[in-house]
């Protein structure tokens, strides 16, 4: 019975362990800034690996909660980072606050991505197997070639905007939003890591409280079991769709806050390999552990930097780091090994509590 | 116990799979508040009938009535809104989700909040839960399952696995529960356990209750009418005396020796 009990984790339990975890990071990465013992390297790394754990939380929400494969979530995140700019250009002279600018860049960078995930989801989450990884990984590519070839400018006039080739002239005080493969250019870098980790803990406690709604007991359901679920009175396609949505929207609010921490951004840095990495730390992190998936996040965000030292042979070291890992935490032997530490440990701590 | 009123009629119901009649001119008329059985030889259409009456499979010919009203062009998710929960005979649990979730997503139809009550956790949503774990608690006491409550599904022995789905399809509350082989697996002491408690589910929540099980001191002991199906079609119908006694299913199912 007891072991029965302890194969089970406690929703609450895993929810409050993410957030205590990224408060504590936040508290101890504050305090090494403020010391100045932090590189600059990695300063300028805090927002990206924020932004990243964001999106994988949201595409864990996905393969994880959801079990659909999507190739696409660096599009939902392109998306969200060049209605960012856009948003944020073109709310730079009403509102002065960069706090402000940068939410509200947030909240609409959310409900466009959110929306193209409502798009591709009609035709697709209705059809059962891998089609939804087959669209999206379309999407991903499509929405890259559509921005890279966007030229879209703002002046006192309003937007000007052509395709394919640049005729966009602007008046006196005009700017390019978007310009083609060159993508956003002088952006005012507005994200700040403090409303990253804010963005972050909400993030956490969206996904969590959606898990444990009824919407989220519907969509692990039909994950589990689609025709004992349909016979349950679920309709599924409706509930994958509300996760697809949900999680596409989280996207795009990461994608924000990502566009605005760099004063240039190319269409080109949201393809198919920023996808597929994604992906690499859902699956490392563990389907449907969105603790696992913080920490993976962070680790694997952080390696290739780390390893700059190795110089010609740093993606050869990342890529053998990535198999060592994949190999050790689906081991059995150094599984049991671990569990049985941490179980020694525990029965310890019940005695002396005795 | 019985009242006149059909709560479940089907004409001339069929499935024909390519070439192969799977079931052919079924009909069924079953009282509100009966506990009727459905027996015969492996392979007979006895679960395909389930998924005909649930629309897990299209039906090729006929119609079926729910309460008068005509259900055969319904989808399986309305069927089961309209009042139809079954269980299955290769049990199908959501096996990562806990005992208690798995009889709470039965019960979501009953859950009254919207995505933002929950992704806000206003209090309509807390009420609500607390509700809804309340009811499938008391659902769970009556299977006896209650101390397994944050088991995972997967976890449970066979015989709680069966006593949970129909637990399961009990929240959604409906008017008629097909169950089949319920009492597969289990051993005499759990199958007389299961009988009361089949029982005691049709007078609590007065419903019909519709079951396939090869056990017959189970169908003989439980079931106030039974029909016997062999080869996609109907063989015989009637109580339980008129079926033991009947020379064409004494011949075709039971065999000679029974009893």
């Amino acid at each position: 019975m007891a072991k029965l009990k302890t194969a089970f984790l406690g929703k609450n339990r895993n929810c409050h362990l993410c957030l205590g975890l990224v408060i504590i990071a936040y508290i101890v990465i504050e305090v090494l800034m403020y010391t100045g013992s932090l590189k600059s390297l990695f300063i300028n790394l805090l927002v990206p690996v924020t932004s990243y754990i964001i999106v994988a939380l949201a595409l864990n929400l996905v393969v994880g909660i959801s079990g659909e494969l999507s190739l696409g979530h660096a599009g939902f995140m392109s998306i969200g980072a060049f209605t960012g700019v856009i948003v944020s250009n073109v709310m730079a002279t009403m509102i002065s606050n960069d706090i402000l600018r940068l939410v509200i860049s947030i909240i609409v960078g959310a409900i466009v991505a959110a929306f193209f995930g409502f798009l591709i989801s009609i035709p697709v989450l209705k059809l059962q197997g891998d089609y939804l990884a087959i669209v999206t990984l379309a999407f991903g590519q499509i929405i890259k070639s559509l921005i890279n070839n966007t030229f879209l400018g703002f002046d006192s006039n309003g937007f000007h905007f052509s395709f394919i080739t640049n005729t966009v002239t602007l008046g006196t005080g005009g700017k390019m939003l978007i310009n083609g493969p060159i993508g956003a250019t002088a952006t005012d870098r507005i994200s700040t890591f403090t409303v990253g980790v804010i963005l972050l803990i909400i993030t956490i406690l969206i996904i969590f409280h959606f898990i444990n709604s009824k919407y989220g007991r519907s969509v692990m359901a039909t994950r589990d079991d689609r025709i004992a679920a349909q016979s349950v009175g679920i309709n599924v396609v409706k509930t994958k769709t509300i996760a697809f949505v949900l999680s596409a929207g989280i996207a795009g609010a990461a994608g924000v806050l990502y566009g605005l921490n760099f004063s240039t951004l190319v269409p080109a840095r949201f393809d198919f390999n920023q996808s597929i990495l994604i992906l690499v730390y859902v699956v490392l992190g563990g389907l449907g552990n969105m603790f696992g998936t913080i920490i993976s996040t962070f680790i694997l965000v952080l390696l290739p930097e780390l390893l700059r030292f190795l110089a010609d042979y740093r993606m050869l070291i990342y890529a053998i780091v990535l198999i060592v890992i994949m190999i050790v935490t689906n081991n059995p032997t150094i599984n049991q090994f671990i569990k049985k530490i941490f179980r020694r440990k525990k029965a310890e701590g019940e005695l002396n509590n005795d | 116990m019985t009242n006149g009123r059909l709560i479940l009629k089907t004409e001339n119901l069929g499935i024909e799979f390519g070439g192969l009649t799977a079931v052919k001119d079924f009909d069924i008329e079953m009282k509100a508040n009966q506990i009727y059985g459905l027996i015969g030889p492996n392979g007979a259409g006895k679960t395909t009938i389930f998924n005909l009456l649930t629309k897990v499979y299209e039906p090729t010919h006929g119609s079926i009535y729910l309460n008068g009203k005509d259900i055969t062009k319904e989808s399986i998710v309305s069927v089961n809104q309209l009042g139809i929960a079954r269980t299955f005979q290769n049990i199908r649990l959501f096996k990562d989700l806990t005992v208690l979730d798995n009889v709470k997503v039965g019960m979501h139809h009953s859950v009254r909040y919207n995505l933002l009550d929950s992704i806000l956790k206003l209090p309509k949503y807390r009420n609500e839960e607390k509700a809804v774990r309340e009811k499938a608690m008391s659902l769970l006491r009556l299977f006896d399952l209650e101390q397994f409550a944050d088991v995972k599904a997967s976890n449970l022995p066979y015989g709680k696995q069966r006593k949970l789905e129909i637990a399961r399809a009990l929240g959604t509350n409906p008017k008629l529960l097909l169950l089949d082989e319920p009492a597969a697996g289990m051993n005499p002491a759990e199958t007389a356990e299961l009988m009361e408690t089949i029982k005691t589910v049709r007078e609590k929540f007065s419903l019909a209750i519709l079951l396939i099980e090869h056990d017959m001191k189970f169908v003989m002991g439980i079931c106030e009418r039974i029909t016997v199906l062999n080869f996609g079609q109907v063989l015989a119908t009637g109580t339980p005396d008129e079926i033991r006694n009947n020379p064409e299913v004494i011949a075709a199912y039971l065999g000679s020796d029974e009893e």
